[in-house]
């Protein structure tokens, strides 16, 4: 039985590393592979040489890529690492839902929502046009200063606030630029068969706009994952700060490089899957409408 | 030929061996030099010129609550009493100490100098020593606790009262290792990069404490954070603490002398007790033990 054209396509594997080929040349596939191959060796070959056979070479081997220096500095780091991705955790699933609720609210229509569009309008413009690290700083030492009774003053409670605020609101517009991409169409035959605006939306709208919107939001992901480590200018204790304490005591960058390790070992997956599920997505598309 | 070129290197080398012999044989002939008054190595012969900071500050010279502010003739403050108390063991009257005022860095780096010592915190380093010469340390800084009167910290007077306590220092400083090695509280301590930041964290109540050594702690209350005092001091010193001295002219004799002196003042217990008297008491410090 000749194969579907979903099977079909699937079977050609992953692609990401590799840009799409036209049929036409993938004849010549083995030829192109093998020339790959021997680019890639020749060129990262070179370029290995070339590092580390440059005067500088020793001088950074001790100073950034120092083996004793990383395996004393990695399992601190690596302990404060654990908060980083505690506080992704928790701040990313906080980000979802508000910036979820953000742009619902922003994709109402009717004069009598005006308000509430106005609000959204202003927090987002807010929130986006203001660095992060202003608004960690802001928040982070700035309303505990203030003594409100009530009010927590934990660096993490302000630091993971800060986070969200600014996180929801770019969540909030690659949610509506999610509604909005879902056609017109659908939302007046939610309307016509009696479902009420708000309903329409969540029951239609939003499982259509969110599907579209998941490679904008693994992007976001990624971003957040490193962004956490911000928080560490309130004093707090996570990877990018045990890397710097021993840095501040050794004068060793190693320390650094192991976080460096710590973070992408989290983030270059993210990306990985990001593109993965792009490229399903894109094929399973490209697949319904032949 | 070889031997040319070896020799050469040797006449070299037993050059750099005499010229940074020097400071080593001035210590040496101490011994032999007479201490006399009349045989001091004098700017003006007949009394001891004595160089402090424009302007000079508590507690260094005067209290902290103002009394013999910028005075050094009063004899008030730890420097100003150290200094009549070298020149008592010197052998010269109160009458016979003549004050002078010379900048921080001018002193190190003029040619000329007008004094027959300069003392103002300077620290004993090997940089600095290149220029000039230092005596023994007079003073070996403390650590101290810095919080606002309504602070938990602020009635304590034993390690373990500080268990329980959140106390922030600044990055790469004694202070840090000095928390986490002799008090160890049981929540890490926060690290800031600044006071600044520090003091942000005080002042909201993220941390109780903030520990820097004595010297800052008496600058940062009286000039950085407004309202906060120095609840403590510590009777255990931290792994590496700077070292004031006295600084004198390059190879002036009479460095040997005051060293005499100071060992004196320290072995007959006056050191200690000028040290109590305007860096302890005069501040209303309580001292934390073990």
């Amino acid at each position: 039985m000749a194969p579907t054209p979903i099977e079909r396509i699937e079977r050609r594997g992953p692609r990401l590393l590799w840009p799409r080929r036209s049929s036409r040349l993938s004849e010549e596939g083995a030829r192109g592979a093998l020339i790959a191959a021997v680019s890639t060796v020749v060129v990262f070959g070179l370029l290995l040489v070339f590092v580390l056979r440059s005067d500088a070479w020793p001088a950074v081997q001790r100073q950034f890529f120092n083996w004793s220096h990383f395996k004393k500095s990695f399992p601190l780091v690596l302990d404060g690492f654990w908060l980083d991705v505690k506080l992704f955790l928790v701040a990313e699933v906080l980000i979802l839902v508000i910036g979820l609720t953000v742009a619902m609210a922003r994709s109402l229509r009717g004069p009598a929502f005006l308000p509430l569009r106005i609000i959204t309008i202003g927090y987002i413009d807010l929130a986006r046009g203001l660095p992060l690290l202003l608004l960690i700083l802001l928040m982070g030492f700035g309303i505990p200063a203030l003594r409100l009774p009530g009010v927590p003053n934990s660096a993490l409670f302000w630091g993971v606030a800060a986070l969200v605020f600014s996180y929801a609101a770019y969540t909030a517009e690659v949610y509506r630029a999610g509604i909005d991409s879902v056609h017109e169409s659908q939302r007046m035959s939610a309307r016509s068969i009696g479902l009420t605006q708000t309903q329409s939306l969540w029951h239609v709208v939003v499982p259509q706009a969110v599907r579209n919107v998941i490679p904008a939001l693994l992007n976001g992901f990624v971003s957040l994952q490193k962004d956490v480590a911000l928080v560490f200018v309130l004093g707090v204790r996570e990877g990018l700060r045990e890397a710097d304490i021993y840095n501040a005591r050794t004068f060793n960058y190693t320390s650094y490089i192991a976080a460096a390790v710590l973070f992408l070992l989290v983030s270059v997956p993210v990306a990985r899957l990001t593109d993965w599920y792009t490229d399903r997505d894109r094929r399973r598309k490209q697949a319904m409408s032949t | 030929m070889r031997w040319r070129v070896l020799s050469a290197l040797l006449l070299v080398m037993a050059f750099v061996a005499v010229a940074c012999g020097d400071d080593d044989a001035a210590t040496t002939t101490a011994a032999a030099q007479s201490c006399e008054v009349a045989d001091l190595n004098l700017i003006t012969a007949g009394q001891l010129t004595v160089a402090t900071g424009e302007p000079a500050f508590p507690p260094w010279v005067g209290t902290p609550d103002g009394e013999g502010f910028d005075t050094p003739e009063s004899g008030i403050g730890f420097e100003a009493a150290l200094a009549y108390a070298l020149a008592g063991e010197l052998g010269f009257t109160d009458d016979q100490v003549v004050w002078v005022r010379t900048g921080f860095d001018d002193a190190i780096l003029s040619a000329e100098k007008n004094f027959d010592f300069n003392l103002q915190q300077y620290s004993i380093t090997a940089e600095r020593d290149e220029a000039v010469d230092f005596s023994d340390p007079y003073y070996t800084t403390a650590q101290a606790l810095v919080a606002f009167p309504d602070s938990a910290v602020a009635g304590a007077t034993t390690l373990a009262d500080l268990k329980d306590a959140t106390l922030g220092a600044q990055i790469g400083t004694t202070s840090l290792d000095f928390i986490e090695e002799v008090i160890q509280p049981t929540t890490a301590p926060p690290v800031f990069d600044t006071t600044v930041d520090a003091k942000s964290a005080l002042e909201g109540g993220q941390i109780d404490g903030l520990v820097v050594d004595l010297p800052t702690a008496y600058y940062v209350t009286a000039v950085e954070i407004e309202g906060s005092v120095i609840v403590a001091q510590f009777a255990t010193p931290s792994a590496a603490p700077d070292e004031y001295g006295l600084l004198f002219a390059e190879g002036n004799s009479l460095r040997d002398c005051v060293n005499v002196a100071l060992a004196a003042l320290r072995a007959d217990g006056t050191l200690a007790a000028l040290e109590d008297e305007w860096l302890v008491a005069a501040g209303g410090l309580v001292v934390i033990s073990e």
